[in-house]
């Protein structure tokens, strides 16, 4: 709401620092570019150390049975009460992109998967739930692995599973979790028990409902995670990284 | 003095009318919130309808549109046009009687609520909207008696000091 405000009264200065970024000279260029790959070098250097404890601080934070999974990090965040439009399931956040929190990013809760964020302001965010009809999840069902999208339906109770067909592998109160497709939600988190199959004969697709594991209508609090969904190219993993991950693999299968 | 007064009244009562469109009500009452905004802003046209204009009103809705998240531009349109027509017909609208300015508003409102489903419906993704979804205008009509009784009572209070 004061974003509009604050850009304004902050346009002066952000002009002024573009006026001198775009008239500096070529030499203090060529020199600050100098100086910044003399300190990459540094840092590079330091990366590859903290790589190494970051893997051995994991290894032993899954000793202490933590709730820390590989590489993700979460941001608690309060709801504001506030209800932008009836016919949306947007919910707003006391979080934002001063806490680096993104659109898109996953937000959960204890029980489950509650949706993504939708867009963010330095203080605030919007998050969409995934009951929103036009919110869309890729899940799978855990039992059998079968992989669906589960679109949001307009009510906070259900979220329908409209692709599959009439004689697909599904069972009311089969869980289904996040399958990590698409990049958006980290994989294995659950999102719905199945309530309902209903075969329709006439028509290619079966009906499927599901009800969200998390209380959709009731919750105060969220988890905005940052994940590393995006898959790491193989090449440019530091061979000593990739030795420390095989490294602890192999140590957990061990023990 | 007399103006600044309601000037201020103005802007109290429309900033508390965007507040009252995002108040958090249960979820059961919430497809019956009406647009408050637009309920306050037409009260005022027709009460004093040398201090509101359609730029006033269509500044106002570029507020609620980013209040509520929607496609800038969306509530102010709707404003502006509908702030339009109730300035065109004020003289007429004045020496209607109750009801007869209730039809009025309530064709307001629909149109507002009208031009939300084009909007929404154009913008791509068609959210499936339910028929809830015009329920403020009905509400908003039921509403509309005790908004009036409210802020002519605000008026005429402040008008006594």
């Amino acid at each position: 709401m004061v974003y509009p405000l604050q850009t304004l009264v902050s346009f002066p200065s952000d002009f002024a620092e573009n006026m001198q970024k775009t008239m500096a000279s070529y030499s203090a260029l060529k020199k600050e570019n100098a100086r910044l790959k003399e300190k990459q070098i540094i840092n590079d250097v330091r990366l590859l150390k903290f790589s190494a404890l970051e893997n051995e601080n994991i290894r032993l934070r899954g000793l202490l049975e933590n709730s820390f999974e590989i590489g993700e990090q979460v941001l608690s965040a309060e709801l504001l009460s506030v209800n932008l439009v009836p016919y949306e399931h947007v919910v707003v956040i006391n979080k934002g992109s001063n806490f680096d929190v993104y659109p898109k990013q996953p937000a959960l809760d204890a029980s489950g998967i509650i949706g993504q964020v939708l867009r963010t302001s330095p203080l605030s965010s919007e998050v969409m739930l995934i009951t929103d009809p036009s919110h869309a999840i890729p899940v799978q069902i855990n039992r059998n692995g079968l992989r669906t999208i589960a679109i949001g339906s307009g009510q906070l109770d259900q979220i329908n599973l409209p692709f599959l067909p009439n004689n697909a592998d599904v069972l009311p109160g089969d869980l289904l979790v996040t399958s990590g497709l698409g990049g958006t939600f980290p994989q294995g988190y659950p999102v719905a028990l199945v309530k309902d199959f209903i075969v329709q004969p006439s028509k290619p697709f079966a009906n499927i409902y599901a009800k969200p594991l998390a209380e959709l209508d009731r919750i105060r609090e969220l988890l905005v995670v940052w994940s590393d969904s995006t898959p790491i190219p193989l090449l440019s993993v530091p061979v000593g990284r990739a030795n420390a991950i095989d490294k602890i693999n192999h140590q957990q299968v061990s023990e | 003095m007399n103006k600044k007064l309601i000037s201020n009244s103005y802007w109290v009562s429309i900033a508390a009318a965007m507040g009252l469109n995002i108040f958090a009500i249960p979820i059961s009452l919430k497809d019956f919130n009406p647009d408050w905004v637009l309920l306050i802003l037409i009260y005022w046209v027709l009460a004093v309808p040398e201090r509101v204009g359609v730029f006033n009103a269509w500044v106002i809705g570029l507020f609620v549109d980013v209040l509520t998240g929607r496609l800038l531009g969306q509530h102010a349109l709707a404003y502006a046009l509908i702030v339009y027509a109730s300035l065109r017909f004020h003289k007429w609208l004045r020496q209607c009687l109750l009801p007869q300015q209730s039809l009025f508003i309530f064709f307001c409102l629909f149109f507002s609520q009208a031009m939300e489903f084009v909007i929404e419906t154009f913008q791509g993704d068609a959210p499936q909207l339910a028929l809830s979804f015009w329920m403020p205008a009905f509400t908003g009509i039921l509403l509309t008696p005790f908004i009036y009784m409210a802020l002519r009572m605000s008026r005429t209070s402040e008008r006594m000091k």
